[in-house]
């Protein structure tokens, strides 16, 4: 059967979450796979709504945005408002429980509650970290990437100097998701 | 599990900059736009490392300008923008059609009109890249539909401006220029590139604007001993303005029919299943992804349905469209404006199918089941 993973990041703009989907578009590609991103943004450049789309297949992929969800990964009330109505059945949905608070248990969604900002903070000393947090909670939890592939896609996109900090992130959120 | 060395994650802004490069483009001149702004970005990383020039001008008009100039200096010569800086283009890029300079300008079209949806797409722009420079004029408009054909396209449009000496419009939207997919550089090694033709006789016997046999003028650089007159007034063979009727008749229709007779070599176009299709989807750009799903899930549930997508706007390929609207009960052009290349397809098929819109102008892109209603509900 066809691989296909349609994967949405969302939260506020400032969070990295567009970061975040290039870098797991790119970890899909390093696996051998095809991957689209796209993203959509205010005119603002800090706070508004920020949402990042991802789709993985072993096929083309024509129509490059996402409907409903197969992975829903929520950093904001907002987010999670707006867009956890808009999964598929049985969708996983990752929530930044340190800034989501307002959860609805929803039959047929396998909701996780992990709090993914506290962790960059506590275990990578950067609150700006959380955008590789939350990138290893979604392939502890569900495997969509290798963990190689999403620590070479890592390694490539962050800035020099940054290595050991970032990794620290990643592997606090592997940790995370799979416990 | 090892990444094939030669394939990037690029957006289509990136690989558009990356395909002129790769044409010989070695300047740079505009103000940065959202939603195109990396194409400056990148030209302004990557130019100076193959000995280009970038330019970050004080507006959209004189980046257009400055992207005029550099080409008579015989460089290949790139400006990028969207919308109201496409607006603001329109002069000078009538300038550059007179004056027969070839260059190449990039829309990434977004909301409008006015300053409009500045990060949402929109492909509203396909008449004002025909029209929008007043007078008859010809025009060469390209639409790339994935981040491959970014690279491509950029490629084709540096090589048609060089050949037939006229401005080339790479008509992007939002969806392309921002949307990342892989970029498989071993499948974009061997690309022709063309370079303009420099003159083959003595300066005291040059004529820069003779057009020869085909038409097409030479216009040697700057700089290299043959002198010669520019102007946005009509002009003889020499570049001189003049009212002479015959002249200014002749020299007019010369301009134009550098493309209008050249269609057989620049029309470049898409097609699937065109051949058994009872009803056809013709889309192009961004909304062409979700044409292209809509035909793959209606030809799952049995439906005969062909998929058309024009890679060239303008000239439209008229001839292969006239064709198709012989045999097909309808032609459904799914695009983000209120129907814009509709007319033009209405123009073409003149009566003989039905042509149904599928329009959005909500800052979204089109979905797949959105055509799929309209295919259904052809009688």
């Amino acid at each position: 059967m066809a691989k296909r993973w349609e994967i949405r990041l969302s939260g506020t703009g400032g969070q990295g979450l567009i970061l975040a989907g290039i870098i797991l578009a790119e970890a899909a590609i390093i696996d051998g796979f095809n991957a689209v991103q796209s993203q959509s943004y205010g005119p603002e450049a800090r706070g508004g709504a920020s949402k990042a789309e991802v789709i993985i297949s072993d096929e083309e992929i024509n129509y490059p945005k996402i409907g409903n969800a197969g992975i829903l990964l929520a950093m904001s009330q907002k987010a999670y408002d707006k867009y956890s109505p808009q999964v598929q059945e049985g969708a996983t949905v990752i929530i930044d429980s340190t800034l989501v608070k307002d959860i609805k248990e929803v039959e047929g969604q396998k909701i996780y509650r992990v709090p993914i900002t506290e962790t960059a903070k506590k275990e990578a000393g950067r609150e700006m970290t959380a955008n590789i947090v939350a990138l290893g909670v979604i392939v502890g939890i569900t495997g969509v990437v290798s963990e190689e592939a999403i620590k070479e896609a890592v390694l490539d996109r962050i800035p020099a100097g940054t290595e050991e900090m970032n990794i620290k992130a990643l592997s606090a959120g592997l940790k995370a998701g799979k416990s | 599990m090892t990444k094939k060395k030669n394939i990037e994650l690029l957006q289509g802004n990136e690989a558009c900059a990356l395909g002129a490069i790769r044409a010989g483009c070695r300047f740079f001149a505009g103000y940065p736009i959202t939603p195109s702004t990396e194409i400056a970005e990148v030209m302004a990383k990557e130019l100076p490392k193959v000995g280009g020039k970038f330019i970050q001008m004080e507006d959209e008009i004189a980046g257009m300008a400055a992207t005029i100039g550099a080409s008579l200096t015989g460089k290949k010569a790139l400006t990028a923008t969207s919308g109201p800086g496409f607006s603001l283009k329109q002069e000078n890029l009538g300038y550059a059609c007179i004056a027969e300079i070839p260059c190449v300008v990039v829309n990434v079209m977004r909301g409008g009109p006015s300053t409009g949806l500045p990060t949402s797409p929109s492909q509203s722009d396909v008449m004002q890249a025909k029209w929008g420079t007043h007078g008859d004029h010809p025009v060469i408009a390209l639409s790339p539909s994935s981040i491959k054909e970014s690279y491509t396209l950029a490629v084709k449009a540096f090589n048609l401006a060089e050949k037939y000496m006229t401005p080339v419009i790479i008509l992007m939207d939002e969806v392309i220029g921002h949307l990342r997919e892989p970029l498989d550089f071993d499948e974009v090694k061997d690309l022709e590139i063309i370079d303009r033709k420099k003159p083959d006789i003595t300066p005291d016997k040059y004529q820069a604007y003779h057009g020869g046999e085909e038409g097409i003028p030479i216009l040697a650089p700057f700089g290299t001993g043959y002198r010669y007159h520019i102007t946005g007034l009509t002009h003889d063979e020499s570049g001189y303005p003049t009212m002479a009727p015959k002249v200014v008749e002749r020299m007019n229709r010369r301009i134009v029919n550098k493309v209008e007779e050249h269609k057989e070599d620049i029309v470049e176009f898409e097609s699937q299943n065109t051949e058994d299709a009872e009803i056809l989807i013709l889309s192009y750009g961004g909304s062409a992804r979700s044409a292209k799903e809509a035909v793959l899930r209606l030809k799952a549930e049995g439906y005969q349905v062909g998929f058309f997508r024009p890679i060239t706007i303008w000239p439209f390929p008229e001839k292969e469209v006239g064709k198709i609207a012989e045999k097909v009960k309808a032609i459904v052009v799914p695009e983000m404006n209120m129907g814009q290349l509709k007319q033009e397809v209405e123009r073409v098929v003149a009566g003989r199918t039905k042509v149904l819109g599928v329009n959005k102008v909500d800052g979204e892109l089109i979905t797949p089941a959105e055509i799929i209603t309209v295919v259904k509900g052809v009688e």
